[in-house]
């Protein structure tokens, strides 16, 4: 047998949209071998999703496949998917049968109101003349590869009641339900936090190393990539801009792209902040601006009115009895899984979430201590005007219908302060601070890339000259290289105006990257606070130690992700 | 094997596209707005397209109803009753045994069926009504104000008999009734939706903004209110209407009374969106932006409903028409000498009627249906574009 399982030539794919002609895919070729892991990585859009549906020809409606070969590798002989009919029977037996697929989101790619079990036999039974009972025991059996605990019991459940990672773990079982030679695994980590995301990746990758199975993995995560691939291939525009060996790829990148990328990634490895410390804030006396103690919120507590529950006991604490500060000038950090509360704990900084107990001081510009629970509807704007909120995703915090002009003077002309013709003077200086052009203003944000919006939320953030910035997951919506350029611009805008940020995210480079000190929560706790360096390289707390070292090393030749730490049970 | 990297000549500064036709240009929606964007999308469904310029159509059938109409909706003549439809014919035969260019119709010839004794009319191929545009004719006012007496289409001869869709029992002429049933008709729908509007905005938006207990109360009454069985209820109210009412007031008065019952699928509609727009992050970036409520309401939120609104009522017009139609076809709803598709229907109410008379049936039947597919198609092709920026 050949060790080339499937090679592709000159793939390419036009989308056929309503104003232009997309040329997603353009000539790509690559090869995918026995046992061995090739890694498609890319930003969003550089078509490396679609490369795969069409490898199933899976592709969406208005694309179309309009030239070049898909050579599969079989018992009888070479066979070229792109030119079997679409809904024939012979590609019905490759999906699934030849080919298996994982797909991105575990929800959404699992029907909700069939058994787990009977999803993996129904795809077991496409292929194979089984019996349901020997199909029943082949599921089990595919559970307990995929290491869900208690098989038998697992297959009657229903995907609601699986974890996001267990979810993850039955798709897996189901796409080798047929033992395929090929495993197409579509960014199977990216809805997953970072320590199960290690457990699915460990998984995926012994899985494939057992079966023989090749393996193309669809990223953009360059950690990963280090973390799995044998080759790399990356893509940009719809073209496979560069491809090798991985520690080549790593090592010695020749494409200028590759080394933007690569740059961008190692960049956050690195802290950029300069170590203004807790000693130093402490040392010079200062003031927080904003200090939270005891600040509780409860979900659910409804007590014993239809005579289930266990009064409070049932309620879900996601936000528990949690202090902190945050001095001026300073950015804090707040990293945990999705679930920690971090999210909750800064929507209930600005009061958009009423706290169930707990104190928020503010300290005003000059020097009024102020107590944020019990603010007024009109306090309450007036500490808006200086706390004010970055959001996690640049398409739904705009609004699609007014001008970009229209939404960053809003809170000017709210205020009252301004003129019509002030506000338009303000935004376009706000505009030029974020690095955008001014004459941009009289567009409509749909013409704006996830990049160019986020800059606009900045600048409407800006906009009342406020003393702290909450942001929320600032950068988690997007690509890796916009992402070091809008912490370099948050970076800047923080060192030139003097604020103070609460920077909410998941993803521990982002906050090394970006933040001074750092709050690692877990279930509604803090688990530990420290120095963001301190923190990354050396943490003392076990959950913390176990996070660290879950998140994949851009960095082939030390792969951090093998020896990470597990978690005792 | 992969085959070995070689750096490629150019970096590419953005996707790939090229115009849908060799030669052709990259439009740019940049700066398109809302209402652009709606556009758009909207034209690319061909079949609301088309059912819109139907409803246009309609409308300006309406508005004009005086002047296309070939006759007075209330003028009958007893000499010419049950008279069957006529059609138009181009070329008439001359003296000379050739034929001439005169657009006309065929006259009518009395026959007596030997069984019953009953006098029918048949079309008479042998006299000749010439018939042109513009001509004179019965004398009106147009939009009650202005006198005139030119009509689209008509006998030169205004004392002849012309009856394109033939002629009801008191012999008037179906087709003016028709045209000036479709001013009444068109505009209860519209007239009855705006009132509904107002109402369904107005409880929708207080109900989905402020939640609550003002939202239950809200619900609870429009589940009272759509639980009632429509039918007997408007029949109830109608019945109430005085006698001595002048047919205009009865008009406003039915028109009231269907929408009072038509607003709480506009409500519940306003309020879901309500609902979800005030989670969405550009409604609490406006709240954080210092806006009040007021502000919040009909800055953010309310232009981006405006586009489902004018989907939901457009689909709630056919049922004011259909409404409409069965409370005058019950004989509660308007009543003679108003001139409704719903009272033309009245007349083809018996068998008998039906059976010497098909097209009593048949053409207020057609337009109703004509009306209320337009306007289905046409809401249907307006909600799907309403929202543009849904991917």
């Amino acid at each position: 047998m050949r060790d080339t399982m499937l090679s592709v030539r000159n793939l390419s794919l036009d989308f056929h949209l309503r104003t232009h002609i997309l040329h997603a895919v353009r000539d790509v070729s690559f090869d995918l071998r026995r046992g061995k892991t090739l890694c498609l990585v890319g930003e969003s859009g550089s078509g490396k999703s679609v490369t795969a549906r069409a490898l199933m020809r899976i592709i969406d409606k208005p694309g179309r496949l309009v030239g070049g070969q898909i050579l599969l590798d079989g018992p009888d002989g070479v066979v070229d998917i792109a030119a079997l009919p679409e809904r024939g029977r012979e590609i019905l037996a490759l999906r699934g049968g030849r080919i298996g697929l994982v797909f991105q989101e575990p929800m959404s790619s699992l029907s909700p109101v069939h058994t787990v079990g009977s999803q993996i036999m129904e795809a077991i039974r496409q292929h194979r003349k089984l019996s349901k009972k020997d199909a029943r025991v082949r599921a089990a059996d595919l559970l307990r590869q995929v290491e869900i605990p208690d098989p038998e019991r697992m297959l009657d459940r229903y995907t609601f009641e699986f974890s996001g990672g267990m979810r993850q773990r039955a798709m897996i079982a189901m796409a080798l339900a047929c033992d395929p030679d090929i495993l197409i695994a579509d960014e199977p980590t990216t809805a997953l936090d970072v320590t199960t995301q290690a457990e699915i990746l460990d998984l995926i990758r012994r899985l494939q190393q057992e079966r023989g199975m090749a393996m193309l993995l669809i990223t953009h995560d360059m950690g990963v990539v280090a973390e799995t691939a044998d080759d790399v291939a990356v893509m940009r525009y719809g073209r496979i801009v560069e491809n090798g060996p991985v520690d080549r790829i790593f090592h010695a990148p020749t494409h200028p792209y590759t080394r933007q990328l690569l740059d961008a990634t190692m960049k956050l490895e690195r802290g950029a902040a300069g170590s203004p410390a807790t000693a130093l804030f402490e040392a010079k006396a200062v003031e927080p601006v904003i200090s939270v103690r005891g600040l509780t919120k409860s979900y659910g507590s409804v007590g014993k009115i239809f005579g289930f529950g266990s009064g409070n006991g049932g309620a879900l604490k996601a936000v528990d009895n949690v202090d902190f500060d945050l001095y001026p000038g300073e950015s804090l950090g707040i990293v945990g899984e999705s679930g920690s509360g971090k999210t909750t704990l800064g929507r209930l900084v600005l009061r958009i979430t009423e706290p169930t107990s707990g104190r928020i001081t503010y300290r005003t510009a000059e020097g009024r201590e102020i107590d944020v629970t019990d603010l007024n509807k009109a306090e309450l704007r007036a500490y808006h005007r200086d706390v004010r909120l970055i959001f996690q995703d640049p398409f739904a915090s705009l609004n699609p219908r007014m001008t970009v002009r229209q939404i960053i003077a809003d809170p000017l002309l709210v205020s009252g302060k301004m003129t019509d013709q002030q506000a338009g003077e303000k935004v376009a200086e706000l505009l030029k601070m974020v690095g955008l052009d001014p004459l941009a203003m009289e567009r409509y944000p749909h013409a704006f890339s996830g990049g160019q919006r986020q800059r606009i939320g900045i600048a409407r953030a800006l906009a009342l000259e406020p003393r702290v910035i909450i942001a929320d997951e600032a950068t988690s919506a997007l690509d890796v290289s916009i992402r070091s350029q809008i912490l370099d611009l948050l970076l800047s805008i923080r060192q030139r105006l003097g604020l103070s940020f609460l920077f909410i995210s998941h993803d521990i480079s982002v906050v090394r990257y970006f933040c001074d000190r750092v709050v690692v929560m877990h279930k509604g706790h803090i688990v530990e606070t420290g120095d963001a360096e301190t923190i990354c390289t050396d943490p003392s707390a076990p959950y913390t130690r176990r996070l660290i070292s879950s998140v994949p090393n851009p960095d082939p030749r030390n792969k951090r992700m093998l020896h990470r730490m597990r978690a005792s049970s | 094997m992969l085959a070995d990297s070689r750096p490629l000549p150019s970096i590419d500064a953005g996707p790939a596209i090229s115009p849908l036709k060799p030669g052709g240009s990259i439009t740019s929606e940049a700066a398109a707005g809302q209402w652009t964007l709606i556009r758009h999308r909207f034209f690319r469904n061909k079949v609301a397209a088309f059912a819109g310029c139907v409803i246009l159509l309609l409308y300006l059938v309406g508005a004009f109803a005086e002047f296309l109409a070939p006759g007075l909706p209330n003028a009958s003549r007893p000499q010419y009753t049950f008279a069957p439809p006529q059609r138009i014919s181009f070329f008439a035969p001359t003296a000379g045994g050739g034929h001439e260019f005169l657009p006309h119709v065929k006259g009518y010839r009395i026959e007596i069926e030997p069984q019953a004794l009953r006098r029918t009319f048949v079309i008479d191929e042998n006299k000749v009504i010439p018939i042109g545009f513009f001509v004179d004719g019965p004398a009106y006012r147009l939009w009650g104000m202005i006198p005139m007496k030119t009509h689209l289409l008509g006998p030169l001869d205004s004392r002849e008999p012309m009856y394109l869709l033939g002629s009801d029992r008191l012999g008037r002429d179906l087709l003016s009734r028709l045209i000036y049933g479709t001013r009444i008709s068109m505009s209860i729908g519209l007239v009855g939706v705006a009132i509904s509007l107002t109402l369904g905005v107005v409880f929708g938006a207080i109900s989905g903004f402020y939640g609550g207990w003002v939202d239950t109360v809200i619900q609870r009454i429009i589940e009272i209110v759509s639980a009632m069985p429509t039918i007997p209820l408007w029949l109830g109210l109608a019945a109430a209407i005085p006698l001595t009412w002048s047919p205009l007031s009865v008009y406003f008065v039915v028109t009231l009374i269907v929408s009072l019952l038509g607003w709480t699928g506009l409500a519940r509609e306003v309020r879901g969106r309500f609902f979800a727009l005030r989670g969405e992050d550009f409604v609490t970036a406006a709240r954080l932006d210092g806006s009040r409520e007021r502000r919040i309401i009909f800055r953010h939120i309310l232009p981006s409903l405006t586009s489902h609104i004018l989907a939901v009522v457009t689909l709630a017009v056919p049922t004011m028409i259909v409404a409409e139609t069965s409370l005058s076809f019950l004989g509660v709803g308007l009543k003679p000498p108003v001139v409704s598709w719903g009272v033309l229907l009245q007349d083809a109410q018996n068998v008998r009627s039906v059976a010497t008379a098909p097209w009593l049936l048949i053409w207020p039947s057609l337009a109703v249906v004509t009306a209320v597919l337009s306007f289905n198609f046409f809401g249907d092709g307006l909600r799907d574009a309403a929202d543009p920026y849904e991917s």
